[in-house]
């Protein structure tokens, strides 16, 4: 099978994961949307490496999921934090910047 | 040709549930919706010859990640922002447009691009193990990435933990200070505290409430959650006969 394929589903992962950034409101929906395109990148990743013939992809995979891990934990975190003080999870909520 | 069938079966599966993920409406289906596209992905990366991030995949995204994910749910709760109406006029068919020109272009941009060779495969790559191959570049070219991003764990860790620590705002009131608090407000039937559950020598259980000396029930002696969930159970029954005629003459 031509792996060029799997650069297909990563593109289309990808999109959908950019557009639940910009369509949803719920702060922990979009931060899973990140994970989603960070995700979408590592398939292309590994399957560049797969193409290439070495596991130079593959190592970058996995470092981009350990950046992705504690991206989640500091982003939760500050969720949490967020939450605390405004009673909410809404992206649209934090807004106190802009007044 | 397994591979074919794996992918053509696996892939339309992890899209659906991608776009599924941003149309259902609760969090929670959206978080499960993801840890199947993560697991998908597992699979693809096993069929790939990527044994070592495959299970990776699995243990840190589905495992730990996923895991976080709905700890937080659990922890924030569901409120209105779980709700799909849009809050900026128009946004949503401008985002829809720009992601479908976004995939044309990466769709067709994948589709013109060749490598100008045949795929090589990794069976000359991953001919000692995959997973000591990994570990052989990690530890050699890679070594000093692979010390920043220790580094980089131990500050999320860090970070994460000064951004839950909760700080008090107020001292911790004490049991004198609730004492002195229930005689300056409230009426002075609170005074003494809230009556306790359950009717006298008849029937002592949490959801019923205590009786009055006239025999109407008090629903201030039940925990909160409990009248709140409607769990609150009729004393009516365990009145004494006697209270219940003399109830009814004086009405």
């Amino acid at each position: 099978m031509n792996p060029m394929n799997y650069l297909y589903v990563s593109a289309l992962l990808f999109t959908i994961g950019a557009v639940g950034v910009v369509v949803r409101r719920n702060a922990i929906v979009v931060f899973m949307c990140i994970e989603l395109m960070l995700n979408a990148v590592n398939l292309s990743f590994v399957t560049f490496a797969r193409m290439n013939g070495n596991l130079d992809g593959q190592v970058v995979a996995f470092f981009t999921m350990v950046v992705a891990a504690c991206e989640v934990v500091v982003g939760l975190a500050i969720i949490v934090t967020i939450y605390r003080s405004h009673r909410s999870a809404s992206v649209d909520d934090a807004s106190l910047l802009r007044r | 040709m397994p591979e074919s069938v794996l992918f053509w079966i696996m892939g339309p599966l992890a899209v659906i549930a991608a776009l599924g993920m941003l149309l259902v409406k609760k969090a929670v289906h959206s978080a499960l919706l993801l840890a199947w596209v993560m697991i998908t992905l597992a699979f693809f990366y096993i069929a790939q010859g990527a044994l070592f991030l495959g299970i990776v995949q699995v243990v840190v995204y589905t495992g730990a990640v996923m895991m976080l994910f709905l700890f937080i749910l659990m922890l924030v709760g569901v409120d209105a922002s779980d709700s799909l109406t849009e809050t900026i006029r128009g946004l949503r068919p401008i985002a829809i447009t720009a992601a479908i020109g976004f995939g044309g272009l990466m769709v067709s941009l994948i589709g013109r691009a060749t490598l100008g060779r045949e795929s090589v495969g990794l069976e000359e790559a991953n001919a000692a193990g995959n997973v000591q191959g990994l570990a052989y570049l990690l530890f050699s070219t890679y070594v000093f990435p692979f010390e920043v991003v220790s580094a980089l764990l131990i500050t999320a860790a860090i970070g994460a933990m000064v951004l839950a620590h909760h700080q008090r705002e107020v001292p911790r009131s004490t049991q004198r200070d609730l004492s002195e608090q229930r005689f300056r407000s409230g009426s002075l039937a609170t005074a003494a505290g809230l009556p306790g559950p359950g009717v006298f020598a008849r029937h002592n259980a949490v959801d019923v409430p205590a009786l009055l000396p006239d025999g109407t029930p008090a629903p201030a002696s039940i925990s909160e959650t409990l009248r709140s969930r409607g769990d609150m159970r009729d004393s009516a029954q365990y009145q004494l006969d006697q209270i219940k005629t003399e109830v009814a003459e004086e009405k």
